[in-house]
């Protein structure tokens, strides 16, 4: 593993899957505890910087570095921090000189946490950057997927919504490719970036067709202001060629499973019926996120700094 | 005062002797000797006429703290200038005949090199009306280039009476070519990189629009059109076209756009972002060949200066903008001459005589010929060293050549004959 | 990763054999006849310690059956989350914790584990059984004691004690993990 875990493409296959196998051991060793409690991590200080509001996340991370006994400080700076004073990298040597071993970052600004591993010793794990990626996110998704399928081999997930502005299709794409699952893409071309093509992933515009051919359908929050700036005409519009329905959920595979890392829309890129399906893994990737983030955790801090 | 510079190869030819007296190239031969004439050692330089640049920023006044007119001009005649143009984009605005005479007797208290200062387009750079290019070129700075460079003069209407109105002062509008809307947000070039990366892109359609729309108004209405830094292999398609078809239009590319791509992006270290961003190698190769060829006419080095808190930040809060005098001769002879682009005596035109013409400079880029201003510089080509933003004159440590080795070091400039760099420092 | 599986030896010197394959049958034997024999009328469950307790443990658990005529629980307690030392060792590949379904509390756990060295682990593994439950006692059972004890541990069941020096390495290999069982004393810097 490397120091960092600042984008899905820091992780090659094996350290990969030494995250999840980890996590399943975790979930293992405390599956029906009463102390859900390990001293793993006693002594060191984990820091969750988050320069954006983000309840779950933050409260994943924060979980998962308690159970394994870190002490935890939240430090939470919104705004841009030019423009609110102290600077990014002020910040960052003020944590250092408190004794921070990691800090875990979320930051509106793509490349952030890469900054923050210039300036600090300690480990950075980026807990989502801009519209760059997530990582963690995707070592949960894949994660989930392992546990329901019981592989990722060869596995077909489409990533449905905004790729555009979404780090989590980012981290996804990449960790999913170094895992052996085929990804595809699908969306209107305006919410697609430019160089989409050059990514480890099939592309599409049309849902349905897509659909029966996927074992997992990874739905991506649309955010209505995008409307605003003609990415779509209309959410309603939106809603019918790309949202996924009772009717479109019929069309999937027996054993296929919905995602979604949330917050949903309801209504928008995903129905009532659906989030709340027997496919749908939404509740089980929250309790999946403590574990990863647990073991990602302890393979960045629980050994010597090499 | 009289120099004699023994040995030298004036545009990498023949070795002669070179004799400066009363700012004036007094003669060109062989064995020359002067009594009581200062000697300059130049056995193995090469001699090419002092530098034009048509696109510094200064930043004074205003932004003391990154650069003073006095801080660029040092970093200009170790570059090898003897004359730049300062961009508008000072605070106050450089939008009032005050403001650039102001810059321009900074400029002349400095005495390292010509500060000729860039009247902007509009009021206070906002895009909405003309600020007085009357007035500015009729001042004691003789403003003959006018750009809102920073921003784009986006409205079409008012970028076709900006052209129209600069004929009557024989000046030109150098256009930051920039369709804004296609901006929103921009951080580097729109293409594979920006999309993994998670970088909003800047694409390259929204500078070739505008060199489009902005050749057809040139053409229309008969004026001198400059296009500032050119980043894009498109562009310089639709300048080769302009031209061809007669349009008074000229070019310029900056160094770091001749070298550097956008993998520069890859670890956010917001050092290599600028605007028009850093694009791809078949742009780099399309900018060299439109820099042989003619097509672009001029180097400009676009020197941004920026302070340290500017920079050392996340990429989307920092500024756009690098460093570029000190290290411009360098990076054409890396990627023009080394290359077998250019010959000496394109470099001279490039980085010389046409950005003089372009500016209306009289007394600089004048050919290295008795009777010429003496403007010159001593170039030792064969040197290869590896920049050290700290070594650097100007205020800023923003180069985005730290760490990389480059060739050629310039040993010497003469404005007007007094030597304003010997053995490679400044002398004042 | 660091890993606690090493290659059984690959150059001369030939790190000399002090059990073969019949002599640790032998010993299993007979401290399954000690545990059964101690704990009689206890509620036993063995709980081995990763990587080589746990087949260990299995084995105990065969043979106390084969002997004694009723089956015993057993289980199996990962101690790296425990360890003490990760700073120095670095971080490794985590192993399974599997408990018996009527878990620990109220019964006699008896740890089990190939090697008593310092007594770190038994630390951790002691750490790692008070949070999932209560036994009412426990013992612990090591095929091989080498001495050079760091903790105030001691085994209440001990295969083979193997006087050693700090020096020396000592390997146990089992069928299951490694192919063969035996167990080898290697002097520092024949590998």
């Amino acid at each position: 593993m490397k120091r960092h875990l600042l984008e899905a493409a820091d992780l090659d296959r094996a350290d990969a899957t030494l995250v999840l196998d980890t996590a399943a051991q975790i979930d293992q060793a405390l599956a029906g505890r009463e102390v859900k409690k390990l001293p793993t991590l006693r002594g060191r200080t984990v820091v969750n910087l988050f320069y954006e509001d983000s309840t779950r996340t933050r409260i994943s991370f924060e979980l998962a570095a308690k159970r394994l006994s870190a002490d935890v400080l939240n430090f939470s700076a919104k705004g841009s921090s030019v423009s609110k004073g102290e600077s990014l990298k002020d910040t960052a040597l003020t944590l250092e000189a408190m004794g921070s071993d990691a800090i875990v970052v979320r930051h509106p600004a793509s490349g952030a946490p890469h900054r923050l591993a210039n300036w600090v010793r300690g480990s950075v794990v980026n807990a989502g950057d801009g519209t760059h990626e997530h990582p963690t996110q995707a070592l949960l998704d894949a994660y989930t997927i392992r546990q329901r399928l019981g592989r990722l081999e060869g596995v077909r997930v489409a990533v449905v919504g905004d790729v555009l502005h979404s780090r989590v299709a980012r981290s996804n794409v990449r960790l999913l490719h170094t895992l052996g699952a085929e990804v595809t893409l699908v969306a209107p071309p305006t919410l697609l970036p430019v160089g989409v093509g050059s990514w480890p992933a099939e592309v599409s515009y049309d849902l349905d067709a897509v659909l029966p051919k996927s074992d997992v359908v990874m739905m991506l929050r649309v955010q209505a202001e995008r409307m605003n700036a003609s990415f779509f005409p209309s959410a309603r519009e939106y809603s019918r060629r790309y949202g996924l329905d009772a009717r479109r959920m019929a069309a999937l595979g027996d054993d296929a499973i919905v995602m979604h890392p949330g917050p949903m829309n309801r209504g928008m890129e995903i129905a009532a019926e659906v989030a709340d399906s027997a496919r749908s893994t939404i509740v089980e990737q929250v309790g999946n996120g403590v574990s990863v983030r647990m073991a990602v955790l302890y393979l960045l801090l629980g050994g010597a700094p090499s | 005062m009289s120099v004699l510079i023994k040995g030298a190869r004036p545009y990498g030819e023949d070795v002669a002797d070179i004799l400066l007296q009363d700012g004036r190239i007094a003669a060109i031969g062989d064995s020359l000797s002067v009594p009581g004439a200062d000697v300059v050692d130049a056995a193995g330089l090469v001699a090419l006429p002092g530098l034009v640049d048509l696109h510094t920023h200064l930043r004074e006044p205003g932004r003391e703290d990154a650069e003073t007119v006095e801080t660029g001009s040092r970093a200009a005649a170790l570059g090898g200038y003897t004359a730049v143009h300062a961009m508008a984009n000072t605070d106050p605005v450089a939008d009032t005949a005050g403001v650039v005479e102001q810059v321009w007797r900074l400029g002349q208290e400095a005495g390292l090199v010509d500060v000729v200062p860039v009247g902007a387009v509009t009021v206070g750079l906002a895009g909405e009306r003309l600020a007085e290019l009357g007035a500015m070129a009729d001042s004691a700075a003789r403003v003959r280039v006018f750009s809102d460079d920073g921003h784009c003069v986006a409205d079409p209407a008012l970028m076709r009476r900006a052209l129209e109105y600069v004929k009557a002062l024989d000046g030109v509008v150098a256009q930051h070519a920039e369709e804004p809307r296609l901006t929103v947000g921009a951080q580097m070039h729109e293409g594979d990189r920006s999309a993994r990366l998670g970088l909003t892109g800047w694409p390259a359609a929204a500078e070739e629009a505008i060199i489009a729309r902005d050749v057809l108004l040139a053409g229309h209405v008969g004026a001198r059109l400059h296009v500032c830094h050119v980043s894009t292999a498109g562009s310089v398609e639709i300048l080769r076209w302009a031209k061809s078809r007669g349009v008074q239009v000229t070019a310029e590319v900056t160094p770091h756009h001749l070298l550097l791509t956008d993998e520069c992006a890859e670890g956010y270290d917001p050092l290599f972002k600028v605007n028009p961003p850093l694009r791809t190698d078949a742009d780099v190769e399309a900018l060299r060949a439109g820099l042989a060829e003619g097509v672009i006419d001029a180097v400009a080095t676009d020197h941004a200066p920026h302070a340290v808190e500017d920079k050392e930040t996340e990429w989307a809060s920092a500024r756009p903008g690098m460093l570029g005098l000190e290290q411009a001769l360098s990076v054409v002879v890396a990627t023009m001459v080394d290359t077998g682009l250019l010959d000496w005596r394109g470099v001279a035109d490039r980085m010389s005589a046409r950005p003089a013409a372009i500016g209306r400079l009289d007394g600089h880029g004048r050919a290295l010929a008795p009777g010429e201003p003496a403007n010159l510089l001593l170039l030792d080509p064969g040197t290869r060293a590896v920049v050290d933003p700290a070594a650097l004159a100007s205020r800023s440590r923003n180069s985005p050549y730290a760490g990389r080795e480059l060739p050629g070091r310039v040993v010497a400039t003469f404005l007007r004959g007094v030597p304003t760099v010997l053995d490679g420092k400044a002398t004042r | 990763m660091a890993s606690t599986t090493e290659p059984a030896h690959d150059g001369a010197p030939s790190p000399s054999a002090v059990l073969s394959a019949a002599d640790v049958a032998r010993v299993v034997d007979r401290m399954a006849h000690q545990i059964i024999e101690k704990c009689a009328g206890a509620d036993v469950v063995l709980v081995g310690i990763p990587t080589r307790g746990a087949p260990l443990a299995r084995r105990l658990a065969g043979r106390v059956e084969a002997f004694s005529g009723s089956p015993v629980d057993v289980g199996t307690v990962d101690i790296t989350l425990y360890r003490d030392d990760l700073r120095m060792r670095g971080v490794r590949a985590l192993e399974d914790t599997v408990l018996p379904e009527a878990g620990i509390d109220g019964r006699l756990v008896v740890l089990v584990d190939d090697v008593l060295y310092s007594g770190r682990s038994v630390r951790a593994a002691l750490d790692a059984l008070r949070d999932v439950g209560r036994p009412r006692a426990v013992q612990l059972a090591v095929l091989v004691d080498r001495g050079h004890r760091e903790l105030p541990i001691r085994a209440d069941y001990v295969g083979k004690n193997l006087p050693t020096s700090r020096s020396q390495q000592v390997k146990v290999h089992l069928a299951e993990t490694d192919g063969a069982d035996e167990v080898l004393v290697i002097e520092e810097g024949s590998r």
